[in-house]
């Protein structure tokens, strides 16, 4: 989950990472009210989870609350890459004397944390590290040990940090460690990270995202969730505990396992072709060991999206039984009654498959196609949707 | 031989008395698997019976349950707040393969049980994963043994159910050892691990390696390949619709910028000298053909 860099900011905050004070504000009337309690001058800056907010005009300075109000009302509502502004956050202004970058992110491929560090910052840092690969310090972290002294005094000086700077920056990095730690981050990133002209280094901006995985032992973290931004089919989904996404073709997709659900929307997408180009509606796992229940809750969701024109059901039965799939279509069907109009497309394979169809060909519903593989199941479901299309 | 797991290993079962560890503890034993006991503290001296009259002692401890039963191998069914906890106890007992079925393990456990059980020398599989299979001969995790047979084909996928596909499209021919590695970010034996062990086992003759967007692990198992992989693989890459920014279901399995693209898999693979189907049925049919030239 990406954070908003207001959530970042306060959470940085509560961890003792530097920062500036910042006020958010969803009318430019707020804006105006936040930018006289911070007095002075005052940033307005658009909150997307994208980068390029400032080339987009997302970022504005104000020198008093009329301007705070009247650069809210510009950015408020704006469209940035396809991301709706919805929020500003009014931030204290500071005369910034230098830019530098840090971030701490999860490095797959060698299973374990990397830092990177820069004293040239406030530029992106994909920019940054093609022009100028030597000044961004890559520094790996073990995760059993972390960002402890010595190794924020390392990352300081891969970076080439001047000597008045380094107790200062070592310190500051080890709290952002402490953020990714504490929180169960993959990654804080700081761009830019400054020295303001009083000599004080602060994170001006920051990105965090969070492992969700961990929301366990982070009662806090549900409520950074944007459930306003969800998509409402999501939204339901998520609420039923499906794994699903919304995507923008017209062959709803149901299957088990993340690995097959993606093959699925592959294979429909490539059998479309075919049929006028017809693609995916969606991406919904229903998980190991599914029952009919889930499997009726997956196709009620689905079967509400207006874009969807026909249904592909994919399931290899390892743990799932082919029998609680047929027991939750043919349930969902009942339930829907008249209200049921769009094809449905059944391919199952494995545990008590020979049941499972055999359930599916009792109930001899009209609207119910059974395919025995999975390629001619994914062409028979375009076919269906171009055909209602 | 097969890779990693054979006929003579004794696997242990971490979560054994949990509903999930019972169910599968169950099935594991009717696809011929080796289990000589379960752990959990609270429950030690017990013994749980499975049907066929079998009778499964549960230990205390993994070290007491290694000492007793000379167990090589311990499967993880133990919920994601446990598992850093399991994993380690089995590193430290020297237990030499740990395979943590769990789905759900938050990655900073995984990455830190990682480097544990790196530096004491234990291979994981997992977290999030299948568990592995030597058809006919032992079954480690969750994978239905029925749909497949023994056979000369080795496996390596990140993905449960892509496996079981190809394990099924491909019975007739059968496996040497099928790997499910997990779709998690960090996993602890990777894509080359397999390879690298594949390439070595004088019982696989022909290696599919099934791979999904997110990292670049196959890519780097794309550069494994053309150096050091002489016999034939086929691949196949899923996730070609995912859209940039969104998690398809494995916590791993997300396209960040251009970075993790099928697209950019598939070409890496290619270049290689790998054969990469556009649909799970093809890419068995390219295994097909390699090996009976039908």
């Amino acid at each position: 989950m990406d954070l908003y860099e207001y959530q970042a900011r306060d959470m940085f905050e509560k961890h003792g990472v530097p920062v500036l004070p910042g006020i958010v504000a969803e009318t430019p009337a707020e804006a105006r009210a936040a930018a006289a309690q911070l007095g002075g001058i005052v940033v307005v800056k658009a909150q997307v989870k994208v980068g390029g907010r400032g080339k987009a005009g997302g970022v504005k300075v104000a020198k008093n609350p009329d301007e705070a109000e009247a650069h809210a009302a510009a950015i408020l509502g704006m469209d940035i890459k396809g991301h709706t502004v919805h929020r500003v956050m009014i931030a204290a202004g500071a005369a910034i004397a230098e830019e530098f970058y840090f971030s701490v992110l999860l490095d797959r491929a060698e299973r374990r944390y990397l830092a990177m560090c820069s004293v040239e910052g406030g530029m992106e840092i994909e920019q940054l590290a093609v022009e100028r690969p030597d000044a961004l310090a890559r520094v790996a972290v073990d995760p059993l040990v972390g960002i402890d002294e010595a190794k924020a005094y390392e990352i300081v000086d891969a970076a080439r940090f001047p000597a008045d700077l380094r107790d200062q920056v070592a310190g500051v990095i080890q709290t952002l460690w402490t953020v990714y730690k504490e929180e169960d981050a993959t990654l804080v990133e700081v761009n830019p990270l400054v020295r303001t002209e009083d000599g004080s280094i602060i994170a001006l901006d920051g990105k965090v995202t969070l492992d969700e995985n961990a929301e366990f032992r982070h009662a806090d973290h549900a409520a950074l969730e944007d459930k306003a931004a969800a998509n409402p089919l999501e939204a339901k989904a998520k609420h039923m505990n499906l794994n699903y996404v919304k995507l923008d073709g017209s062959v709803g997709i149901i299957g088990n396992g993340a690995g097959l659900v993606m093959s699925t929307l592959d294979v429909v997408a490539y059998a479309g072709e075919q049929f006028g180009g017809q693609k995916p509606a969606n991406f919904l796992d229903i998980g190991g060991g599914a029952s009919a229940e889930v499997m009726a809750n997956g196709l009620d969701v689905i079967l509400h999206d207006p874009q969807v024109k026909s249904v592909f059901v994919n399931v290899f039965g390892g743990i799932t039984s082919c029998v609680a799939v047929a027991d939750g279509i043919v349930g969902a069907l009942q339930a829907l009654g008249d209200k049921a109009t769009k094809p449905l497309v059944v391919r199952l394979d494995g545990n008590a498959v020979e049941e499972g169809r055999a359930i599916l060909a009792h109930a001899d519903h009209p609207l119910v196609t059974i395919v025995d593989t999975m390629d001619g199941a994914a062409a028979k479901a375009a076919e269906l949707a171009a055909a209602a299309s | 031989m097969a890779i990693f797991l054979t006929a003579e290993s004794k696997v242990i079962v971490q979560g054994m008395t949990g509903s999930e560890g019972m169910k599968h503890t169950q099935r594991m034993l009717a696809s011929g698997t080796t289990i000589v006991g379960g752990v959990n503290p609270r429950k030690a001296g017990a013994e749980v019976e499975f049907p066929g009259d079998v009778l499964v002692p549960v230990y205390g401890t993994v070290a007491e349950a290694m000492a007793e039963t000379g167990a090589d191998v311990s499967v993880l069914f133990v919920p994601p707040p446990f598992t850093k906890a399991a994993v380690m106890e089995a590193v430290d007992a020297g237990m030499p393969l740990v395979v943590i079925i769990t789905e759900g393990v938050p990655v900073a456990d995984t990455a830190e049980f990682f480097a544990y059980a790196q530096s004491k020398g234990t291979r994981l599989i997992g977290p999030n994963c299948p568990g592995l299979i030597t058809p006919g001969a032992s079954n480690v995790g969750i994978t239905p043994a029925t749909i497949t047979g023994p056979g000369r084909i080795g496996l390596v996928s990140k993905s449960g159910t892509l496996t079981y596909q190809m394990l099924f499209e491909l019975r007739d021919i059968g496996f040497s050892t099928a790997v499910g590695i997990g779709g998690d970010p960090i996993v602890g034996t990777t894509h080359i691990d397999c390879l690298e062990a594949f390439q070595n086992d004088p019982d696989t003759d022909a290696i599919v390696m099934i791979g999904e967007i997110g990292g670049d692990a196959e890519e780097r198992a794309a550069a494994y390949i053309r150096e050091h992989v002489t016999k034939p693989v086929v691949g196949y890459v899923a996730g070609f619709e995912a859209p940039e920014g969104k998690t398809m279901g494995h916590a791993g399995a997300i396209v960040s910028g251009s970075a993790g693209t099928a697209q950019a898999k598939k070409e890496a693979l290619e270049a290689a000298g790998v054969r990469v189907g556009k649909t799970p049925s093809e890419t068995a049919r390219l295994m097909r053909e390699i090996l009976t030239g039908a």
